[in-house]
């Protein structure tokens, strides 16, 4: 059953592949991601048991973070099918193919629960996303190609070595070098200690740099500063998503093998200088593209911290990740909106959206609030959930810094954000931004995933913390 | 007898780092990266004596055609469209760097011994080779400026840690080394396809004009 979240999305990509017609292949897009958000949330509601050996299973985390996932990419999807009518001029049988086939990877590395079967799984979503970077072929969009490429494959490549050393961990320590993460956890303190220790520095930083946490982060802003919107949305929402769920389990090995407070150390350390580093760029940023890649990698600060903080830290990370994948899917697909009525994404050129695109920019501005964790949006109550589990485990220090990183980021946005929203458009464009008309099509999809932020913070249901609690006993299980 | 094959074949890839270092001409840093794609392709022959697997005979086989023929051919297409021979004065020059690259190896021959290895992996050069290759791999990876050389040093980077991987062979399966295998030509490949495409929208394949995207 598990195993259709990754072959639906595959078949539909194969199909795209073959599909004839440029104007309704993106129709493919919306049918395959209702199919696995009706799957999902059918895992979602009636969880199937998995045996302990099993390579793939929808379990406890899984269940914590796809649905999210899913959802995201259900959104995109619908306004997708809006953007690539606008993009009619470009054919996208690779575009709609791959961005299929990103799904289909992505459900495969969330449920994966074998060490290797997760690096082949978040490589090959690393290269489906690289003919979707330079979907606009321009020269810019190839450098951030270039970039992305070999930032990220350095990063995937020293995770793969990563993988081995812990492989190599299980050998030396006696056991048979099974890398399956049921099998890892069981050895637990038989793994031999410096092996374990090397495994966690390569991992922590190969699966980092796909998560874009500093100082690995380089290529994020080039890569979400080229991409169109829905690219970013899903980049940010969907692939960081299962580079930190791969941390989360390779932590929950390091921990079985006494050696979990070095790794909360670690992910402390990262996670906070990766928001000082996201926040002190938002500050010099004058590009509203790459601001949402820096607001991006000061999230992944957050999530890397939570994860630093035990099993209420690791919750409250579980409950950041939603409502951040939704929030920055909003803003994502409010800023394609913009850059394409704008004709730039840089605040020098780009003014007085709130007249040329007034929808789009309201989303654009509300969006920047609940990222930035204004309630009574989802990001302010897992923020405030972060927040309880540091000061309750004792990490004031951390939290002090935290939240001066917050409002130093908060400067940072509102500052991009009001210098294109308001003033007076220019004239050129003022006739670029005619051509563009904000149909239901594009308006809707980021307005609705501002909703279910809103609906995140005001009444998140009782199943999800309580999927967000079971996935932290699979991590943190008490003997 | 096989552990001192394999330690000579170790050797060989060991040099050939060295040479692809010190090499100023794209072929045959190309020819070098090529020929180390042979000699890995058939390390797993070696190792696996006692019994015939044909499944290891096949990633063998993969890697030979993979690492030696495929990849590298692609590589050369891109040069001649590209028509560039040569690196031009790249980041770290050739001496500095194969000083730096013979260093390593030294250094990663005492760092292997400092290891804690099993017994049975305390008489070979595969951590050594792979520490070196690793490192060969930075230092073209950083310290040249064509795009073609930059994905060479990516190859002997991912060539060093295809060594590292041959401690695990008998418990990794096989399922899993053929889908990293795959995964690592498949990026290579798109690698590749892009380096074409910079090559059209830029017109040269030097990265140094690649600085747009900055802050």
């Amino acid at each position: 059953m598990n195993a259709f979240l990754i072959i639906v999305p595959l078949v539909g990509a194969a199909l795209a592949a073959v599909w004839p017609g440029n104007r309704t292949r993106p129709w493919l897009l919306p049918a395959v991601g209702l199919v696995h958000a009706v799957l999902t949330l059918w895992l979602f509601v009636d969880p199937p048991t998995v045996a302990p050996t099993a390579w793939l299973g929808f379990d406890p985390l899984a269940r914590a973070v796809l649905p999210a996932v899913s959802l995201l990419f259900l959104v995109c999807a619908a306004y997708g099918v809006s953007y690539l009518k606008v993009r009619s001029e470009r054919p996208n049988r690779v575009f709609v193919a791959l961005l299929l086939a990103v799904l289909g990877l992505l459900s495969a590395g969330h449920q994966a629960r074998h060490l290797g079967l997760l690096w082949i799984a978040t490589e090959a979503v690393t290269l489906a996303a690289v003919p979707l970077l330079h979907f606009n072929g321009t020269p810019r969009a190839f450098e951030a190609t270039w970039k992305y490429l070999l930032v990220g494959g350095t990063g995937i490549a020293l995770s793969l070595l990563g993988s081995f050393c812990l492989g190599y961990a299980s050998l030396h320590g006696g056991g048979e070098g099974d890398l399956t993460f049921v099998a890892l956890t069981a050895q637990g303190a038989g793994l031999s200690r410096p092996w374990v220790l090397t495994a966690w520095v390569l991992l922590l930083v190969g699966y980092g740099t796909k998560m874009g946490l500093a100082p690995m982060h380089t290529w994020k802003p080039d890569a979400y500063g080229e991409a169109p919107g829905i690219v970013g949305a899903i980049l940010a929402g969907g692939v960081t998503t299962v580079a930190f769920t791969a941390i989360l389990r390779v932590r929950a090995v390091i921990g079985a093998a006494g050696e979990g407070a070095i790794a909360d150390r670690t992910l402390l350390v990262i996670g906070l200088f990766s928001m000082l580093v996201a926040a002190l760029f938002l500050l010099g940023t004058r590009d509203f593209k790459r601001m949402l890649a820096y607001s991006s990698v000061e999230h992944m600060g957050i999530l890397s911290l939570g994860a630093a903080l035990g099993g209420a830290g690791v919750a409250a990370a579980l409950f950041h990740v939603w409502t951040n994948g939704l929030t920055k899917g909003a803003l994502f697909l409010s800023a394609g909106n913009i850059r394409r009525a704008a004709g730039s994404a840089s605040m020098d050129e780009v003014r007085g959206m709130s007249i040329l695109t007034p929808r789009s920019a309201a989303i654009f501005v509300t969006g920047m609030f609940a990222v930035t964790a204004l309630p009574p949006f989802g990001p302010f109550f897992s923020e405030l959930q972060i927040v309880r589990a540091g000061l309750a485990s004792g990490h004031g220090a951390a939290i002090a810094m935290f939240l001066g990183c917050l409002l130093f980021a908060f400067f940072g946005l509102t500052r991009v954000v009001f210098g294109i929203v308001d003033g007076r458009p220019r004239t050129a464009a003022r006739a670029n931004g005619k051509r563009f008309v904000e149909t239901a099509g594009v308006i809707v999809p980021p307005l609705l995933l501002l909703c279910l932020s809103l609906w995140l913070g005001l009444f998140c249901p009782a199943t999800l913390r309580e999927a967000w609690s079971a996935a932290v006993a699979q991590l943190f299980p008490t003997p | 007898m096989s552990g001192g094959t394999l330690n000579l074949f170790i050797g060989l890839a060991m040099g050939l780092n060295l040479l692809a270092l010190g090499s100023s001409r794209l072929p045959s840093l190309i020819r070098a990266v090529s020929l180390q794609g042979v000699l890995l392709g058939v390390m797993p022959l070696l190792l696996e004596h006692d019994t015939f697997d044909w499944r290891v005979v096949l990633v063998a086989l993969a890697t030979m055609v993979g690492k030696g023929l495929v990849i590298p051919g692609l590589l050369r297409r891109a040069m001649r469209a590209a028509n560039v021979e040569r690196e031009m004065a790249p980041f770290i020059s050739y001496v500095p760097s194969l000083l730096l690259g013979a260093g390593g190896t030294i250094a990663a021959v005492a760092l292997a011994r400092g290891l804690p290895l099993l017994p049975e992996h305390a008489g070979t050069l595969l951590v050594p080779g792979a520490i070196a290759s690793m490192l060969t791999g930075f230092i073209l990876l950083i310290g040249r400026a064509k795009a073609i050389s930059q994905v060479c040093g990516y190859l002997i980077l991912e060539n060093g840690i295809y060594l590292f991987g041959l401690l695990l062979i008998h418990s990794t399966p096989l399922l899993v080394e053929s889908g990293i295998l795959l995964d690592v030509t498949v990026g290579v490949f798109v690698i590749g396809i892009i380096v074409d495409r910079i090559q059209r929208a830029f017109d040269s394949l030097d990265t140094r004009k690649l600085t747009t995207l900055r802050e």
